[in-house]
């Protein structure tokens, strides 16, 4: 109501210029604010760029002349090292094994509890949606003491799990992230399809296209940004996930690089140089989705928190 | 194939009127529709309930209970016995407790308001704003476990960083910042603010982002300065953020583990750095299993979430029971 009462006035001025010619809108000179975050944001890279700077010198050269020294040789023998001696290929894989399957099935869950509570009136849809929320947020800690031991009771088929059991399994580590992170998506994604417009339903429906096709066929698609920013976010998450396989696998062989990487601290705790270069490799894969995917990252946080 | 279209039910027709008073009803579903809801909500859920909630519920059962973790007939009701015993006769329980609240207290008094104070910073028309957020976010894209061990070449008494300066600085000064139960858990609550500021800062940025702009112009008309702006103005306009961050705060005090566990050499807990989390996995995972101190010490975590899940419910459901 008041935006057409004030539509005929706009014209009237020049578009929203400000009135004062460019006095207002030069911004005003920033100098101690830019100071003060570029020493904070140095200060944040600082411990970052120490690692890389001691995954860089030859462990001969830090033992003998101290870790805080202009370096002698720079080389990238360490990441070679660390890449060969501890089989960080195979964990690499173990990290693939498990990431894809669980962001894969994640989705998939969660778009389709999303789908249900969101596009249809049902009596309980609030309750399973918390139901969902709440579960992601419970301390992992507090289901793990059940989980091993039910994880224990589980027989496996040997195909699945040379264990015959959930525990010291693949897929047992990504039925607990499929479980687990579903209702973080959950919660993102309803409030998305929330703001599909209803009538798209009701017109398919009308059609007489059935509620299988509905949701395959016309919310899935709809929902591409939203999947885009939580996939993302759930592979770095998962990714970097370090809890579930430490109490849910036993032998170190089938852990993900982020678990394994302790076995390298305990391999190597003599040699730092040999432990930056492996931590520094572990996080390439994160650092590089976050620069290059770094908006649907941010999107995929922000739209699950900051929503209000 | 086209003369079959006659042979169509016309039954339907007349039947659709009486029907359609009833809007987006699930009535108008067919058996095929209700089966792929049922599926669809059917199979996520029994893996929640499985996963999550039967253990979580199982862990308030086991409590009570005193088990070796070994047979499931050993399994005896022991009531209140594992509480009375883990206040009482648990030494490492107390100092998990306090070091748990100085970590809540800690995050919320500085990395929390560090972030809000930086997210306000960035939040204007200024040059390299999105290189100085990459920086400050980047801990936060990291594993803990690398996050660990990047501070582990820092804190290290013989080749870290720090003891490297402060050797150069004093000769013979020497800190064992990881190992002094005295230090640990600051050093430690360093390395988790250094990652925490960020996750604020975005979260906090985003929420800004939302704020009118009017409101803020209409501040500044009154004459109000950029701290009074902030703090009169902003800060309360924000409240569900403000919930949020609380929340997660609060959250991540109480699921700490993973800086914990590698900066104290991936043993289980440390003297100086007992936390919750840390003593479960102790009480499981080690070869003494007290299965049934391990489920006290979880639900005592568990109760605590739940009253920051729940504001956390509260705050996002208050305004949507339809």
């Amino acid at each position: 109501m008041t935006t057409t009462a004030t539509a005929p006035v706009s014209p009237a001025r020049p578009r929203d210029e400000p009135p004062y010619g460019g006095a207002v809108s030069k911004p005003p000179r920033q100098t101690g604010r830019h100071l003060m975050l570029a020493t904070i944001a140095l200060l944040w890279l600082l411990p970052l760029l120490w690692a890389v700077y001691t995954s860089l010198r030859p462990y001969a050269d830090t033992s003998k002349h101290g870790y805080l020294s202009w370096p002698r040789g720079i080389s990238l023998q360490n990441y070679t090292d660390a890449w060969n001696q501890s089989g960080m290929p195979h964990f690499f894989w173990n990290s693939v094994l498990i990431t894809v399957p669980s962001v894969l099935g994640t989705l998939l869950f969660s778009a389709a509890v999303a789908f249900f509570v969101s596009r249809f009136d049902f009596r309980w849809n609030i309750a399973l949606l918390m139901l969902f929320t709440a579960g992601n947020l419970l301390p992992a800690q507090v289901l793990i003491t059940p989980l091993y031991r039910l994880y224990l009771l589980v027989p496996l088929p040997a195909w699945m799990s040379d264990s015959l059991l959930l525990y010291n399994s693949t897929w047992g580590i990504i039925a607990i992230h499929i479980a687990y992170q579903c209702g973080f998506c959950t919660f993102v994604l309803s409030n998305y399809m929330k703001t599909i417009p209803g009538e798209i339903s009701e017109a398919a429906l009308v059609d007489g296209a059935q509620v299988w096709r509905q949701f395959f066929q016309i919310i899935l698609p709809l929902c591409r940004p939203a999947f885009a920013a939580l996939a993302t976010l759930e592979s770095i998450w998962i990714y970097n996930d370090f809890f579930w396989p430490l109490a849910l696998i036993e032998t170190g062989d089938k852990r993900p690089i982020t678990s394994a990487l302790a076995n390298l601290q305990g391999q190597y705790f003599t040699n730092p140089n040999l432990i930056a270069a492996g931590a520094l490799m572990t996080a390439v894969p994160t650092l590089l989705v976050y620069f290059a995917l770094q908006r649907q990252f941010i999107s995929g946080l922000t739209i699950g928190s900051g929503k209000g | 194939m086209p003369s079959a279209s006659p042979t169509a039910p016309p039954a339907p027709a007349p039947q659709a009127p009486a029907t359609g008073a009833s809007r987006r009803r699930p009535r108008r579903l067919g058996p095929g529709d209700r089966l792929f809801l049922a599926v669809v909500i059917g199979v996520p859920l029994l893996a929640l309930l499985v996963f999550v909630w039967l253990p979580a519920l199982a862990s308030m059962g086991l409590s009570f209970t005193s088990w070796d973790g070994i047979y499931l007939s050993d399994i005896h009701w022991v009531g209140l016995d594992n509480y009375h015993q883990i206040l009482t006769n648990y030494p490492p329980f107390w100092p998990a407790v306090r070091h748990n609240v100085i970590w809540l207290l800690f995050t919320a008094l500085l990395p929390t308001p560090f972030g809000i104070f930086l997210a306000y910073q960035l939040d204007r028309k200024l040059r390299f704003t999105r290189v100085y957020q990459t920086a400050i976010f980047l801990p936060m894209v990291l594993s803990l476990a690398v996050v660990g061990l990047i501070w582990e070449i820092i804190y290290n008494p013989d080749t870290g960083l720090l003891d490297g300066i402060l050797n150069a600085a004093a000769p013979g000064h020497h800190v064992d910042w990881l190992g002094d139960p005295d230090l640990n858990l600051w050093a430690v609550l360093v390395a988790s603010a250094w990652r925490h500021t960020g996750y604020i800062m975005i979260l906090y940025l985003a929420g800004l982002k939302g704020v009118d702009p009017a409101l803020k112009e209409a501040a500044a008309l009154d004459g109000a300065n950029g701290r009074q702006t902030f703090l009169k103005v902003v800060f309360p306009a924000l409240k569900p953020v403000n919930v949020i961050i609380l929340v997660v705060t609060v959250m991540e005090s109480l699921r700490a583990f993973d800086v914990v566990y590698v900066l104290g050499g991936g043993v289980g807990s440390k003297p100086g750095m007992e936390l919750l989390s840390l003593l479960i996995t102790d009480n499981i995972i080690g070869e003494s299993s007290h299965i049934g101190y391990g489920s006290a010490l979880a639900v005592v975590l568990l109760l605590v979430s739940l009253a920051a899940i729940g504001t956390f419910l509260v705050q996002n459901f208050r305004k949507e029971d339809r």
